[in-house]
């Protein structure tokens, strides 16, 4: 199941040359570009990791490509996003948001039906890479060999 | 050369180019005037920077009948004593680049050692990085590159830093030049004890010491520029000036001219405060003779 976050994400995934360009939009904006990553694909989980700080004061979106080229070869097969930053008194908050990798294969979410009082049921959402550890969610590491 | 300039060229349909029409069409023309115009002397600098221009022109015609045209390697170093302008043309150098179409935005960014070495184990990488990234698209000048190797420490952070700028100086040549500068001597002993950075530096551009005709014209320049008009006697006074001051101790060229001036605007200043209290247009434009003789540099 293909996770649906952020812009552009009903599109094919954007190529390099297309993030670029994208950049180069945040950066006339004057917004500042992070690069973030997660393995846990819940549409609540907000708080991704961040791949460096935030990067301020640039003029090129150069800088940001090679950040996320080093993002994702040291997380291969996570998500991984970029996300622009408008500083503007009033706006202050995040303007733009994309992702730049998802995993080769999205497991997709399971839908757990919890009886609360009065055998009220509540739906919980549960996405399937989470019965794994983290780290070892999407592909796990050849040398480290499979979990049971 | 970036995917927007060459997309703006049209496809090759002859083998025959006008080069004057692609002259005209970068615009050069107009900046290297400009350029010859603002800056006084650096005859050997302006030769280099048109040489330059030249071959990127050349580059450029060549891709358009279909000849490889490697990204050309534009790394410079910029040597002289300290006033000669470097800084000025590295600016301008940041300008032609842009509208040759070499780097994409044509900003600069100026740094030293501070800037680029941090100041514990692991503070280095992320600092010359960050730095890197900001001067992507355009010009990266280092001032005096060679405090960033410190032979007597080997412990020092500076070589890590080095690595850094060596690797993106040669991956990524496309995406940012990066100019040294400093004193002759101690930057070809950088050069020397880094070898790798002298390859990988293309054009070696030494700037002259001004001479004195030249020092008074860059002072007439600032003077036109700040809407001050030196009298007959102050010019003479500015003559005698600049040859004393040359042979005194810390002499920085066009550096020491300027800030002669500056305290000739004081001086000026506190002339007309301490007078009878009218003054006229030509009264606060015009910087006499006393100004500049009142100066330490007579008096010693």
């Amino acid at each position: 199941m293909r996770v649906t976050q952020g812009a552009f994400s009903f599109l094919p995934d954007l190529t390099d040359q297309q993030i670029a360009a994208q950049v180069e939009y945040c950066l006339r904006q004057e917004w500042a570009v992070s690069v973030e990553f997660t393995d846990d694909p819940h549409p609540r989980n907000t708080y991704w990791e961040m791949w460096g700080m935030p990067m301020f004061d640039l003029r090129d979106a150069a800088g940001v490509m090679s950040e996320i080229r080093a993002c994702r070869q040291a997380n291969p097969d996570t998500y991984v996003r970029v996300s622009a930053f408008d500083s503007t008194r009033g706006w202050e908050t995040i303007r733009l948001s994309f992702l730049v990798q998802r995993p080769a294969e999205e497991p997709g979410f399971r839908l757990e039906r919890v009886e609360a009082e009065g055998r009220t049921i509540r739906y919980a959402l549960r996405a399937y890479a989470l019965d794994r550890p983290a780290g070892r969610r999407y592909a796990a590491p050849p040398s480290r060999g499979r979990q049971p | 050369m970036t995917a927007a300039a060459r997309a703006e060229l049209p496809a090759s349909e002859c083998d025959t180019l006008d080069l004057k029409a692609l002259y005209a069409e970068t615009d050069i023309a107009a900046l290297l005037a400009d350029f010859d115009r603002d800056l006084i002397g650096l005859t050997p600098v302006k030769q280099r920077i048109r040489e330059i221009a030249a071959y990127l022109l050349i580059a450029r015609a060549r891709e358009r009948v279909g000849l490889t045209a490697g990204t050309p390697t534009l790394h410079m170093a910029f040597t002289g004593n300290p006033g000669t302008g470097k800084t000025t043309v590295a600016l301008r150098m940041a300008g032609i680049l842009h509208r040759l179409g070499y780097v994409r935005k044509g900003h600069l960014v100026s740094v030293t050692r501070d800037d680029l070495v941090g100041q514990y184990i692991g503070h280095t990488a992320p600092k010359t990085k960050e730095v890197l990234k900001r001067a992507m698209g355009g010009v990266l000048f280092i001032d005096e590159a060679y405090y960033l190797h410190r032979p007597e420490n080997e412990k020092d952070y500076g070589q890590e830093a080095i690595e850094i700028l060596l690797q993106v100086m040669e991956n990524q040549r496309e995406d940012l030049v990066v100019v040294l500068a400093g004193y002759k001597t101690r930057l070809d002993s950088f050069f020397a004890s880094n070898p790798g950075f002298r390859s990988r530096i293309a054009h070696h551009i030494d700037f002259p010491d001004y001479n004195d005709a030249e020092l008074l014209a860059i002072a007439e320049t600032f003077a036109v520029e700040n809407e001050y008009r030196l009298s007959a006697a102050a010019r003479q006074a500015m003559v005698d000036y600049i040859a004393r001051r040359r042979h005194q101790p810390s002499f920085a060229n066009a550096r020491s001219i300027r800030n002669a001036f500056d305290r000739a605007r004081l001086r000026q200043a506190m002339r007309l405060f301490a007078g009878n209290g009218s003054v006229d247009r030509a009264a606060l434009q015009t910087i006499e003779d006393s100004d500049i003789r009142a100066s330490r540099v007579f008096t010693s």
